[in-house]
């Protein structure tokens, strides 16, 4: 019986997520005696909406393999976030050059990451590192010359819900659907997941190693662009220190969700209930007026929970 | 067996081991006398491995005793123990650091090797180690392990556990050691054995090499199925009475279809001979073309080019058709080891079973099922995790590999290495049936004996083919002659 548990979790690595998110947003609620508690775990859900765009991309780099990981995230989202805004300039003419100017910011700087890995041979973890000095640096210049607003269309896409929950969530859930699929059914996501294992065995079995790296650090950038553009649009504006979270949480988002920082295995539903459960947390200490400096100790030690508890699933097996 | 138990280095009784509902080892009893040297034959998936890795402390036993110089040892028993007691163990799976040298290696078992000058020292006794078991072996100890082909990394590693600080060595298991080691070193290591023998080192010899065994070992134990069958002294012993004890049928020899047929389709890889060599390579479709010679003499340094030509020319090689790689270092260049045995298998065809990128689950399933009963590979089904597997049935899933990638020329870097006999012998018969569906195989090997299956065979010396020896003319003189650069007899 605990076999047949044990199996069912091992195949299923965001249940743990998922399941500390549940038992935060419980606790939550008794400290406020139930009231609101949906319209909490809506707020949540738009909020983890933009911690799972980037974590996608996270998770397919560290899929990709030790050594393999994206610190541009935060330059990229900032950079994209402000040429994209500034291009709509608080009007809708400009809403699909803007967007296309911010998705094209984050194409060139995912090439610019692979010219760095694959051309210089530079580390992915200083190389993506550098890169996103240099892309903050330039949304540093881009932000004197603008103090744009985003476009009305975009801000009210942003914040729009169906039955009650956010849009773009749900957007962004079918995404994450079509990604869990590909990692499992197509040939890039099998050669993602297999580079990830063992990649001189994956070269020996005649996959495109080179191109589906290149690939996966595109993803991840555009990706990141996409969130820039989006938290922007939410919050009114870009700002060039809102890339600065995101650092971190996308890789927390990845570990928390299941996904092996070893490389070679994915857990895509996982970013969901990990990213709802890191939004909820802060709710949950700010309901129950913890301190700030308490705040980040239990932060910290639910993460390390949750770890903890995956992790003694994997050595028991 | 030996009689006097009180004189046992060590005493083994009734060692129980189960992997799941997997039974590994049903009650096995083994005693190794000081000086002694016992081998252990037997099937993969015989439990061989699996006993090792309990009497190195690698694996804990679940059942029965362990004595070692008459004293038990209690629950505690492991690797730490087993190095204190002077149980040293060189594993089928290589267990050094690659990314150490061989003087670092030899540091992390001796923490006597410390302080200032430490590496100087660790220098001179694994280079003193190597210099006594490998006379010539060529191997700087500061290069990292990993850059080292698999044979010198064997080397290093067997000579790294007869070296002794404070340590002293008084049993060193050997899990077939040869598998990846050419005849030369073979030759070289066996007769150390002796030596240690000598000086009163115990030593357990894994093999599956039966010549080796009977000529070199004291002792035979022979085991099927996790329970020791059969033992005896190694001079008294046949190598039918073995066979028979490990329960292989006693098989007609390989289907010696090698050579028989005139037919010679397109050409699929032409290498010019260098300037110095009298040699070119050529391989042409439905071939099954051998490259001999010691290691390390530019057999694999052909295979890596040829797999990076696939499809057009590069420099002198030309090499026409897609191209699929077996190799026998299947840790390091073969196994994806989170996926089933289905997924390691397809993973070589995806972009041909793909449409639009895309696989139908049904389609790949079919696939991998196919190859899985083609070749027999021992797993209930296609689903289950390939570490599961027994090293012989995870080869047999990437040989399942590179055939369902249905390329034109295969090459094989020694892939049949510790895999069993009856196992090889399926396998050769997979072999010269995908060549007369229009195959072409590029074949290294460590074992001459395999040279018989293949059609024609280049021998290799520093880098260039110094003979090429048709199937009719193969003997094993005429590949040793040409392995140190002897002309051979009969010109062009």
């Amino acid at each position: 019986m605990t076999g047949n548990v044990r199996a069912w979790l091992d195949a299923r690595p965001w249940v743990w997520s998922f399941g500390a998110a549940l038992i935060v947003w419980l606790v939550t609620a008794l400290a406020v005696q139930g009231r609101g508690m949906l319209e909490t775990l809506a707020v949540a859900l738009q909020f983890a909406t933009f911690y799972a765009i980037v974590g996608i991309g996270q998770m397919l780099t560290i899929a990709a393999g030790p050594g393999n990981i994206d610190l541009s995230i935060p330059g990229v989202m900032t950079f994209a976030g402000y040429v994209a805004i500034g291009m709509m300039n608080g009007g809708n003419a400009g809403l699909a050059a803007g967007i296309a100017a911010g998705v094209v910011i984050g194409l060139a700087a995912g090439a610019f990451n692979v010219g760095l890995i694959q051309g210089l041979r530079i580390p992915p973890m200083i190389g993506t590192l550098a890169a996103g000095f240099v892309f903050q640096s330039m949304a540093i210049a881009y932000s004197r010359t603008s103090h744009a607003a985003p476009a009305p269309l975009l801000v009210s896409f942003s914040v729009a819900r169906v039955l009650g929950l956010p849009v773009i969530a749900l957007i962004f859930i079918v995404l994450t659907v079509l990604v869990s699929v590909a990692l499992s059914r197509s040939v890039f996501g099998r050669s993602v997941l297999a580079i990830g294992q063992n990649a001189r065995a994956a070269r020996l079995a005649g996959l495109a190693v080179r191109r589906t790296l290149g690939f996966v650090y595109l993803a991840s950038a555009v990706l990141a662009a996409v969130a820039g553009i989006l938290l922007s649009a939410y919050s009114g504006g870009a700002a060039l220190d809102m890339g600065t979270d995101y650092l971190l949480m996308s890789i927390a988002v990845v570990v928390l969700g299941g996904t092996s920082i070893a490389g070679g295995q994915a857990s895509p539903a996982g970013l969901w209930g990990a990213a709802i459960l890191l939004d909820l947390v802060v709710t949950m200490l700010n309901v129950m007026r913890v301190g700030a400096g308490l705040r980040y100790v239990v932060t910290g030690l639910i993460i390390i929970g949750v770890l903890a508890l995956a992790k003694g699933r994997e050595q028991a097996t | 067996m030996t009689g006097e138990t009180g004189a046992a280095l060590v005493e083994l009784r009734g060692i129980v081991k189960n992997f799941g509902a997997v039974q590994a080892l049903a009650g096995v009893d083994l005693e190794i006398q000081s000086g002694r040297m016992v081998s252990v034959v037997g099937h993969n998936g015989a439990g061989k491995s699996t006993l090792m890795q309990i009497l190195g402390g690698t694996l804990a036993a679940d059942g029965g005793t362990i004595r070692v110089a008459g004293h038990g040892v209690g629950a505690g028993y492991g690797v730490r123990r087993a190095g204190a007691l002077g149980i040293r163990s060189v594993f089928q799976e290589l267990s050094l650091c690659p990314n150490l040298s061989a003087e670092e290696n030899t540091r992390v078992i001796h923490s006597a090797l410390a302080g200032p000058g430490w590496r100087r020292r660790a220098r001179r006794l694994i280079g003193a180690a190597l210099d006594a078991i490998f006379p010539g072996h060529g191997i700087d100890p500061r290069r990292p392990v990993g850059d080292l082909p698999i044979g010198q990394r064997q080397m290093v590693e067997t000579a790294r556990a007869f070296t002794e600080t404070d340590r002293k060595v008084r049993l060193v298991i050997l899990d077939e050691p040869t598998a990846s080691l050419d005849a030369t070193a073979t030759g070289q290591l066996l007769g150390y054995t002796a030596e240690a023998r000598g000086r009163g080192i115990a030593v357990v010899f894994i093999s599956h090499r039966l010549p080796e065994i009977l000529g070199h070992a004291d002792e035979v134990i022979v085991m099927r199925d996790g329970q020791v069958v059969g033992s005896g002294a190694a001079g008294q012993l046949t190598e039918a009475q073995l066979v028979e004890m490990m329960g292989v049928m006693r098989a007609a020899e390989p289907a010696q279809m090698a050579g028989a047929r005139e037919w010679r389709g397109e050409i699929r890889v032409a290498a010019a001979a260098r300037p110095d060599a009298r040699f070119a390579v050529t391989v042409r479709a439905g071939e099954v073309v051998g490259l001999a010679g010691l290691a390390g003499h530019g057999q694999r340094a052909l295979l890596r080019a040829v797999f990076e030509a696939a499809g057009h020319r590069r420099g002198a090689l030309q090499v026409n058709g897609t191209v699929a790689s077996v190799s026998g270092d299947r840790r390091i260049e073969g196994i994806f080891p989170l996926w089933s045995v289905g997924r390691n298998t397809t993973i070589g065809c995806v972009r041909r079973l793909a449409r639009f990128g895309w696989l139908s689950p049904a389609r790949e399933a079919a696939v991998a099922e196919e190859w899985r009963v083609r070749l027999d590979i021992r797993a209930p089904d296609i689903g289950t995790p390939i570490l599961s597997l027994s090293g012989g049935n995870q080869q047999k899933v990437l040989v399942a590999r590179a055939f369902a990638a249905d390329a034109d020329i295969i090459l094989f870097d020694d892939p049949l290495r510790g895999v069993d006999v009856a196992t090889k012998r399926e396998l050769y018969r997979h072999v010269r049936r995908a060549a007369e569906a229009g195959r072409a195989f590029l074949w290294y090997t460590t074992e001459n004996a395999e040279l018989e299956n293949c059609d024609r065979v280049y021998v290799f010396y520093r880098g260039v083919v110094t003979d090429e020896i048709a199937h009719a003319e193969l003997s094993e003189e005429r590949v040793i002659g040409a392995s140190f650069g002897a002309e051979p007899a009969i010109a062009g």
